[in-house]
C-alpha cells in the first residue's frame, strides 16, 4: 500500500485520482494507528479503575453491614455471619514487617557486594541468579516452603527460638507456643526469600547511578568501601532505595500463595509469631471457595478492596520516590 | 598499622564486606535449595504417562496432560489480548505521548498494576467475568492472566522505543513517511528483538500466576479445550495436588512444579539475552 502511494506518477489524470485515494487511505491508518494505541493506553487506566470499582461494589454489602468497625474487629465466623478485617489486616501487617526486617539488611548487602566488591566478569551471572529468585513462581515457593522448610522451621529453627528468645523479658512472648511449623514467622521469611531479588535489583540499579567521580574522590582520600557505602553511596541512593524497598514491600502485602501454604490459616490474632495465622490474600484464597454468596463473599471482597488500597498507597509512594530518584540521575 | 583508629576503620571494612558476602551467598543458597528440591523431588515424577494422562482419581494412574493444556490455552488467551494491549499502549507511550499529562498518568498507573496483587486481578475479573455469566471459565483466567501480562509488555515496550536513535525516525519522516508507519516499519523493525523479550516476559509471568485463576477457570479434572467451561492449569493443579494426602498426586505436584519452574526460567532466562542483545546494539 505505502509502495503504490509513493511511486504513484502525478501526470496521468487518473493516476492523480489513485494518489489521492492513496494518501486518504493513509491518513485513515495513520489516524487509526493513533487511537489504537491511545485507546489502549487508555484501557490500561480504565483496567486499574475498574480494579477499585468492581471490587468496591463487590464488598459495600459487608462495608454496608460493618461499618467501619469492618476495620478492627477481629470477629471471623460465617455461621453467625459476623466478619472482621482486623486478623488479616494484622497477619499481612506482621509477615510483611518479618520479610522487610530480613529482606532490606540482605538485599541491600547483595547490591553492595555486586556493585563494589565482586569480580566484575562474576557481577552479571550473580545478578541474574538473584534475579531469577524473582522469577520463580510464587507457588512453587509455596510447595518447597511446605515440604521441606516447615520441617526445618518445626525441628530446628522454632525449638531453637522457643528455648532462647522466649525466655527473653518483653520480646519473649513473640517466640512462646508448640512448633509447629506452619506459622507467621515461617510465611515471613519465605517471604523475606520471594522479595530479597526486588530489593536487590533496584538498589543495584540505584547505586550505579552514583557518579562515579564520588566514590573514586572517597576511595581517593584513603575511604574503605564500608566508608565509601555508607557516607557516599547511601546518602545518593537514600531516596531511591527507600522507593526500592517500598516497592518490595507492595509485592509482600499481596503475596498469596506462598504464603497460604505455609501460615497456617487460623483466623484468630495471637501474639506470638510462631503461632498460625492468616493474611488477606490467603484468607480470600482458601475461603473464597467455600464462600456463600452474601455477606460471606462481599466480606472476602471487602478483605481484596482492603488489600488493593494498602498496596496502591504503598506503590505509589515507591514510584514516586523511584522517580524523584530518575529526576535526580 | 600501627595507628590505631586506622586499625579500627580497617576491621570495620572487613566485618560489613564480609557480611556483604555473607548476604549473597544466603541468596544464592536459596535458589540452589529450592532448584535442587525441585529437580530432586520432580525428577521422580517424570513419566511419559504424564503428557499422555490426564489429571485421575487417587489410586488411577494418572498425568497432568489436561493441566499442561490448559496452561497453553490459557496464557494463549492471556497473550492474544494482552499482548496487542501492552504493546500499543507502550507505543504511545513511547512515541505519541512521551511527556503529556495523559502518558504520565499512564506510566504510572502502569507501573502500579505491574505490582499490584494478583489475586486482587483475580478477584476483578470473577466480578466482571463469572458473576455475570454465572459460572467459571478458562476465558475469564485468560482475560485475568491478560491484565496481569499486558503492563509488563506496556513497560517493555516503551523501554525498548526509547531506545530507537531519534534520528531513525527523522529520516523516515523527511522521506514522508506518516508517523504510523514510521512506527511500524522503522521503529518496530529497529528494537524488534526487545519486543519480544517483552512478550517472553510476560509468558513467564502469566505461566506461574496461581492465585487469579483459582476464582476465574477454577480447575477441572477432565481434559478440556473449551474455553467457556472450566479448565485446569499447572499452577492450579499444584495448588491442589501439593496439599493432598495421597503419595502419587503429591508426586504429580512436584513434576508438575519442575515443569512449571523450568518452562518459566527458560522464558526469563531466553528474555534477558535477548533484551542484552538489543541493549548492546
Amino acid at each position: 500500500m505505502t509502495a503504490t502511494a509513493i511511486s504513484a506518477t502525478p501526470d496521468a489524470h487518473s493516476s492523480t485520482m489513485d494518489r489521492a485515494r492513496a494518501l486518504g487511505r493513509l491518513k485513515f491508518a495513520d489516524a487509526s494507528f493513533f487511537w489504537m494505541t491511545i485507546g489502549s493506553a487508555l484501557i490500561v487506566l480504565i483496567l486499574l479503575a475498574g480494579v477499585a470499582v468492581s471490587l468496591f461494589m463487590g464488598a459495600w454489602p459487608a462495608f454496608r453491614e460493618f461499618g467501619l468497625g469492618f476495620l478492627v474487629s477481629d470477629a471471623w465466623s460465617p455461621p453467625r455471619e459476623k466478619f472482621g478485617a482486623a486478623t488479616a489486616i494484622y497477619g499481612t501487617l506482621v509477615t510483611s514487617v518479618i520479610a522487610m526486617l530480613i529482606a532490606v539488611p540482605v538485599g541491600l548487602g547483595v547490591a553492595v557486594f555486586l556493585t563494589e566488591l565482586c569480580w566484575i566478569p562474576l557481577r552479571r551471572p550473580i545478578g541474574v541468579a538473584i534475579e531469577l529468585l524473582a522469577g520463580i513462581p510464587s507457588i512453587i515457593y509455596g510447595i518447597w516452603g511446605v515440604y521441606y522448610f516447615r520441617p526445618v522451621m518445626q525441628e530446628y529453627i522454632q525449638p531453637f527460638l522457643i528455648s532462647t528468645l522466649g525466655n527473653v523479658p518483653l520480646v519473649g512472648f513473640l517466640f512462646q507456643g508448640p512448633p509447629f511449623g506452619y506459622g507467621v514467622l515461617t510465611a515471613g521469611l519465605v517471604l523475606a526469600v520471594m522479595v530479597l531479588p526486588f530489593i536487590t535489583a533496584i538498589s543495584r540499579d540505584v547505586f550505579d547511578t552514583v557518579p562515579p567521580v564520588l566514590k573514586e574522590a572517597a576511595y581517593g582520600v584513603g575511604c574503605t568501601t564500608f566508608e565509601v557505602v555508607g557516607n557516599v553511596i547511601l546518602p545518593y541512593t537514600r531516596v531511591g532505595v527507600i522507593g526500592g524497598v517500598m516497592l518490595a514491600l507492595g509485592r509482600a502485602l499481596g503475596e498469596t500463595m506462598a504464603v497460604t501454604f505455609v501460615i497456617g490459616n487460623a483466623t484468630k490474632i495471637q501474639s506470638s509469631i510462631l503461632a498460625q495465622g492468616t493474611t488477606i490474600s490467603a484468607m480470600i484464597a482458601n475461603q473464597f471457595a467455600d464462600a456463600d454468596p452474601g455477606l460471606f463473599t462481599s466480606s472476602l471482597l471487602a478483605l481484596g478492596f482492603i488489600l488493593f488500597v494498602l498496596t496502591f498507597l504503598v506503590l505509589a509512594a515507591a514510584r514516586w520516590m523511584l522517580a524523584r530518584m530518575e529526576l535526580k540521575a | 598499622m600501627a595507628n590505631p583508629l586506622y586499625a579500627g576503620r580497617r576491621r570495620r571494612n572487613a566485618i560489613w564486606t564480609t557480611l556483604a558476602y555473607a548476604a549473597t551467598a544466603f541468596g544464592l543458597a536459596w535458589l540452589v535449595l529450592i532448584l535442587a528440591a525441585l529437580i530432586w523431588k520432580g525428577l521422580e515424577g517424570m513419566s511419559l504417562d504424564l503428557f499422555t494422562k490426564s489429571t485421575a482419581p487417587p489410586g488411577v494412574v494418572g498425568g497432568l496432560l489436561n493441566s499442561i493444556v490448559g496452561s497453553l490455552i490459557q496464557t494463549g488467551i492471556g497473550l492474544a489480548i494482552g499482548a496487542p494491549l501492552g504493546i500499543l499502549a507502550g507505543t504511545y507511550l513511547a512515541e505519541y505521548g512521551r511527556n503529556s499529562r495523559l502518558a504520565t498518568v499512564v506510566r504510572f498507573i502502569n507501573d502500579i498494576l505491574l505490582s499490584a496483587p494478583s489475586i486482587v486481578v483475580g478477584l476483578f475479573i470473577y466480578e466482571l467475568l463469572v458473576v455475570p455469566v454465572g459460572h467459571f471459565s478458562a476465558l475469564a483466567g485468560g482475560v485475568a492472566l491478560a491484565v496481569i501480562g499486558a503492563p509488563i509488555m506496556v513497560r517493555t515496550t516503551e523501554d525498548m522505543l526509547n531506545l530507537v536513535p531519534n534520528q531513525l525516525r527523522e529520516a523516515a519522516s523527511a522521506l514522508g513517511m506518516p508517523q504510523s508507519l514510521v512506527i511500524r516499519h522503522v521503529a518496530y523493525k529497529a528494537v524488534r528483538a526487545g519486543l519480544v523479550t517483552g512478550v517472553l516476559l510476560a509468558i513467564a509471568r502469566m505461566t506461574g500466576e496461581t492465585a487469579p485463576l483459582i476464582f476465574t477457570a477454577l480447575g477441572n479434572s477432565l481434559f478440556t479445550v473449551n474455553p467457556t467451561g472450566p479448565m485446569s492449569s499447572l499452577p492450579l493443579i499444584i495448588y491442589e495436588f501439593a496439599r493432598s494426602p495421597y503419595a502419587e498426586q503429591q508426586k504429580l505436584a512436584w513434576a508438575g512444579a519442575l515443569l512449571l519452574t523450568f518452562a518459566v526460567l527458560v522464558l526469563s532466562i531466553s528474555a534477558r539475552a535477548l533484551s542484552a542483545q538489543t541493549q548492546q546494539r
